[in-house]
């Protein structure tokens, strides 16, 4: 379970170019931090590289409460982008169940979690029926699905409407309840308590 | 193990429809095997003297056409990203993919591929070796032909340069294959070439996830 999410003077060069220099940062379990900046100041590269896809040229991410950066990356962190990781061609309720299997839920439960976020009658679609929102909650429901400690979410409100926010809202409220973290990459106001974390400014 | 069985029981359906499935390999192997003897002229002989080979090159190039978006869509739509988060590293998932692979289309075409030998006139005593030289064959084609799907997941032009890649890999396993096939045929001892074949193939399903996988995570940093 990771307790305590470090980023310490990290940054992302991709060939010449420096997407992120020297961002540091501290999550504790129970706390949301919402980074801000401008569009292309390196927001979604700090996630990913987070994630362990994005290697960084300087600094580190360190996990507190699990033995090394892998174990977290294998099992204890979300990363919702801005592509959803469904096939558009299968019916969602099988693409919704695989990523619940494969990061560690039971397929039983991704069928409630999208019952949750509304989507009972979208399930047998194909995911190309369903509109930006819809996919975007179908992949929320991944989170809920299988339980995992810290959230990497980049822009997660942007196609969801009024509601779905709300929704959205309070299943991230929870989470920092049991003890989540949550770092997310966003434009709007979070509709939870959240620490700022400007970068590119 | 869960996530394995979830893992192949998507791949599998992921194959079934990508680039037409096994159909489509199977209707290119049935249309090598029909215009052959238009090109060739209609006599027996010198069809049969080439049945084996051309169905084995056939076959080759068969399982090959399946394979250009073998990571490209999940890819393209982040699931790969989704995929390295998940409990099991990328080498297993390219491992998996390739053997989902070889199940939808090397296999039907393992079947295929002696019926359509015998029909060119090739000896119905070689079918059964040539089913065994397929399916061994399949697993190599399957694995190299995903490591150049791998490698060009990056690049636009994927399909030319995975078949550069790719045609070069394939080399070795043609000639084993078709000695074993024509060595069977002409009476001579034919397990030389099988063995090499079947040392190729699992050198191949050993090593290439290695090449896939490194290729995925430079693809997506």
């Amino acid at each position: 379970m990771i307790t305590r999410l470090h980023i310490e003077a990290l940054s992302i060069q991709r060939g010449e170019r420096v997407l992120l220099s020297g961002v540091s940062a501290a999550i504790k379990a129970g706390e949301a931090v919402a980074l801000t900046g401008a569009n292309g100041s390196g927001k979604t590269s700090l996630l990913r590289a987070v994630a362990g896809l994005v290697r960084p040229s300087a600094g580190a991410v360190r996990f507190e409460g699990v033995a090394e950066a892998d174990e977290a990356r294998r099992g204890g962190l979300h990363l919702i982008g801005h592509q959803d990781g469904f096939d558009p061609g299968r019916p969602a309720r099988d693409e919704l169940a695989f990523q619940v299997r494969w990061l560690g839920g039971e397929a039983g439960a991704a069928t409630a979690a999208a019952e949750r976020l509304g989507l009972a009658r979208q399930l047998d679609l194909e995911v190309r029926r369903l509109s930006a929102g819809q996919r975007r909650r179908l992949a929320l429901a991944r989170l809920i699905a299988a339980p995992r400690p810290l959230w990497l979410l980049d822009e997660p409100l942007a196609p969801l409407d009024a509601p779905s926010r709300g929704l959205f809202g309070e299943i991230m409220a929870a989470h920092l309840a049991g003890g989540g973290l949550i770092l997310a990459a966003v434009h709007d106001p979070m509709p939870i308590q959240a620490r700022i974390l400007e970068i590119g400014a | 193990m869960s996530p394995l069985r979830a893992l192949l029981g998507r791949e599998i359906s992921l194959a079934w429809g990508r680039g037409g499935g096994p159909l489509l390999a199977l209707g290119f192997l049935a249309a090598v095997t029909t215009l052959m003897p238009l090109a060739l002229g209609p006599a027996p002989a010198p069809l049969a003297a080439v049945a084996g080979g051309v169905v084995w090159v056939a076959l080759a190039l068969s399982t090959l056409i399946a394979l250009e978006r073998l990571f490209q869509r999940d890819f393209e739509n982040g699931a790969l990203d989704l995929i390295s988060l998940g409990p099991l590293p990328l080498e297993v998932v390219a491992a998996v993919k390739c053997l989902a692979q070889w199940l939808v289309t090397g296999a039907p075409l393992a079947l295929a591929a002696p019926i359509a030998a015998v029909a060119l006139g090739a000896p119905a005593r070689a079918a059964p070796l040539i089913a065994l030289v397929s399916a061994l064959g399949g697993v190599a084609f399957a694995f190299l032909g995903g490591t150049g799907a791998a490698l060009a997941l990056a690049s636009r032009r994927g399909g030319v340069l995975i078949a550069l890649i790719v045609l070069p890999l394939l080399i070795p396993p043609v000639i084993f294959g078709g000695a074993a096939i024509g060595a069977f045929e002409a009476g001579l001892p034919y397990l030389t070439g099988l063995a090499f074949l079947a040392a190729y193939s699992l050198a191949a399903a050993a090593l290439a996830p290695l090449a896939m996988a490194g290729a995925c995570r430079n693809a997506l940093s």
